[in-house]
């Protein structure tokens, strides 16, 4: 009786502290869970304004700004980084919260050229994030260039340009044709001499497309890339010395035109929230 | 059947039941009897330890292990900066010549916020799928995630430190780890953002190895800083959904790492090294049911217990090809 009675209090006192550990664990792993899923959560907060919108790769599953389908199908594994002959594109990092790990371009620095002709970076995308429902460049719409400091165009300030469009040391690369059909070559390495600056409109790939289908000889034979439309021209002044770059409805915003323009900024730039199929 | 089972409770986190008197057969009784009426004798075991600390083989396992999850995390470095297009991608997603292979859990992260199923997506991870279920599952884990041997090296580290008080061991219910799986499924599902993806170190590790640091590695450094100083291997054991989801594909695999509890010494070795040890619990005195046990799926078959064991009582196997290898 007497043993009964000194057992039962240990047992129950054994019970009560095993409850506190169990209630403190609880409560640990609740501050866990709460901590976690709020730090990835935290991930979230770019997407508000869209602060985290960039431009991305041909063919992004985008509307406008937008960008929801895109990162969902994005599996952030860079395949498309790699097989990009002008290394374009780059991976976003952690301060795009959960555009972390998702490709995007930064057009003044380096542009897509479309010097892979067959828009490798959506052959190469495992989940159609870059969609496989276009095959040629006339059929990305990336953004859509707008000449945002007139100001400062060498052609509407009728200036000549001679040199390097970027200067000798800026590491950008581009496919000249005449050059090399199937490497980029630096674009300092390429120096100009004109007497009217048309650098965005001779080096914008829609507009050297057409120019190539025109003259009979389609970019690799092929008559379904030749692009409907055209994306720039130059349109005189009436003083007959200068020209204003206009963009038209061809354009796909490859960001070429803001790469290669020699002002400082760049007087022409992509504007990711418009495209040609809506302005 | 008890293996299918004892390996979905080990994944939820529930604690693993002891056996019946009545649920172990005689001859297992018999032997567990015999080890009680000749206790080994601290000497013999220290005999035993010290003989198999010196043995060549100790780090056996391990050492193949690291070597497998450098050269596997280096291929895809080295074929990118050499552009020979082997091993393209990530660990995320990837095309081994050619073949697309996808991870099984971003796959299901990108599935559940894109709310398509996506034909190369598909064709990637059922061939990662059938790849794991050969291999073991969460071998995934300690075989080719970059993140657990960075973590294991600071696993070495916090134990130093624990050893002289200058770290604690937090410990979790370990049932918090299928409610964050829950969570990040439910966070996909509703947002549409791979919300998990944001925070995954495997992720960012392998990406920041093939296409450089970023600022992402801060994630990676506070994780680590955390498992240093407060918990150990915390994100592993209480954290990451990838575990779960190849735990699940370990549930059918055939390679496991086997228990044979006749020669085993149960002093409790190999659950010092494990990271996941509730998996061994059935080398505790008088759990085991059978002879030889299956350890369970939430095993990452990283075989640090299969080095340990001074009696060889823990080995690999592959089930239905014991007799040809």
């Amino acid at each position: 009786m007497k043993e009964q009675s000194t057992a039962k209090p240990k047992a129950r006192r054994k019970t009560k502290k095993l409850r506190e550990q169990g209630r403190r664990e609880f409560l640990r792993s609740t501050a866990l869970l709460v901590g976690m899923v709020g730090a990835s959560l935290v991930g979230l907060i770019p997407l508000i304004g869209q602060a985290n919108a960039r431009l991305r790769p041909p063919g992004a599953l985008k509307d406008r700004l937008d960008e929801q389908e895109f990162f969902s199908a994005c599996i952030k594994c860079g395949q498309c980084v790699q097989v990009c002959p002008v290394e374009a594109i780059k991976l976003a990092d952690i301060d795009d919260g959960v555009g972390l790990g998702v490709p995007y371009i930064e057009a003044r620095n380096q542009a897509c050229d479309f010097s892979c002709d067959g828009l490798q970076c959506v052959l190469a995308c495992p989940t159609g994030a870059l969609t496989h429902d276009i095959d040629y460049p006339a059929e990305t719409r990336m953004g859509f260039a707008r000449l945002a400091r007139p100001g400062r165009c060498l052609a509407v300030r009728g200036q000549p340009f001679k040199g390097a469009a970027r200067g000798k040391d800026h590491p950008a690369l581009l496919r000249f044709e005449s050059v090399d059909r199937w490497n980029p070559i630096p674009l300092a390495e390429h120096p100009f001499d004109l007497p009217l600056c048309d650098l965005c409109v001779r080096l914008c790939p829609i507009e050297i497309r057409i120019a190539q289908c025109e003259a009979g000889t389609p970019p690799s034979g092929d008559p379904n890339q030749c692009p409907p439309l055209h994306a720039i021209r130059m349109q005189p002044m009436p003083n007959g010395r200068a020209a204003t770059p206009v963009v038209e409805d061809g354009c796909v915003g490859c960001g070429v035109c803001e790469m290669v323009c020699p002002a400082e900024p760049a007087a022409i730039v992509v504007d990711i929230h418009r495209s040609a199929d809506f302005q | 059947m008890s293996y299918f089972v004892d390996s979905l409770r080990q994944l939820v986190g529930l604690k693993p039941v002891k056996p019946a008197p009545e649920q172990i057969p005689i001859p297992i009784k018999t032997i567990y009897k015999e080890k009680r009426e000749t206790p080994l004798t601290r000497e013999a075991l220290e005999a035993a330890e010290a003989g198999h600390a010196r043995s060549a083989n100790r780090h056996k396992w391990r050492n193949r292990r690291w070597i497998t999850l450098i050269v596997v995390n280096l291929l895809f470095v080295v074929s990118y900066v050499l552009d020979v297009q082997l091993v393209e991608g990530a660990l995320t997603a990837s095309r081994v010549i050619g073949f697309h292979l996808a991870d099984l859990n971003s796959a299901l992260q990108v599935t559940l916020a894109y709310k398509h199923i996506v034909i190369n997506l598909l064709i990637g991870t059922l061939t990662v799928l059938v790849l794991w279920i050969l291999l073991g599952g969460r071998t995934f884990c300690s075989w080719v995630c970059p993140y657990h041997l960075v973590a294991e090296w600071a696993e070495s580290l916090h134990l130093w430190l624990a050893k002289r008080g200058w770290a604690i061991d937090i410990q979790f219910h370990r049932t918090v780890r299928a409610v964050f799986y829950v969570v990040f499924a439910l966070l996909a599902l509703l947002t549409g953002y791979t919300v998990f993806e944001t925070i995954s170190p495997t992720g960012i590790l392998s990406r920041a190895l093939i296409y450089g640091p970023g600022l992402a590695l801060l994630w990676i450094l506070a994780l680590l800083a955390f498992e240093v100083l407060l918990s150990r291997r915390a994100w592993c054991r209480y954290v990451c959904p990838i575990g779960i989801t190849y735990g699940l594909v370990g549930v059918i695999s055939p390679l496991r790492v086997q228990y044979n509890m006749q020669s085993c010494h149960h002093e409790g070795d190999c659950r010092g090294v494990c990271m996941v040890p509730h998996v061994l619990d059935v080398t505790i005195r008088g759990r085991a049911k059978g002879l030889t046990t299956d350890i369970g799926a939430d095993c990452t078959r990283c075989g640090l217990c299969v080095d340990i064991c001074p009696t060889s009582s823990l080995s690999y196997t592959f089930k239905g090809l014991e007799k040809a290898l």
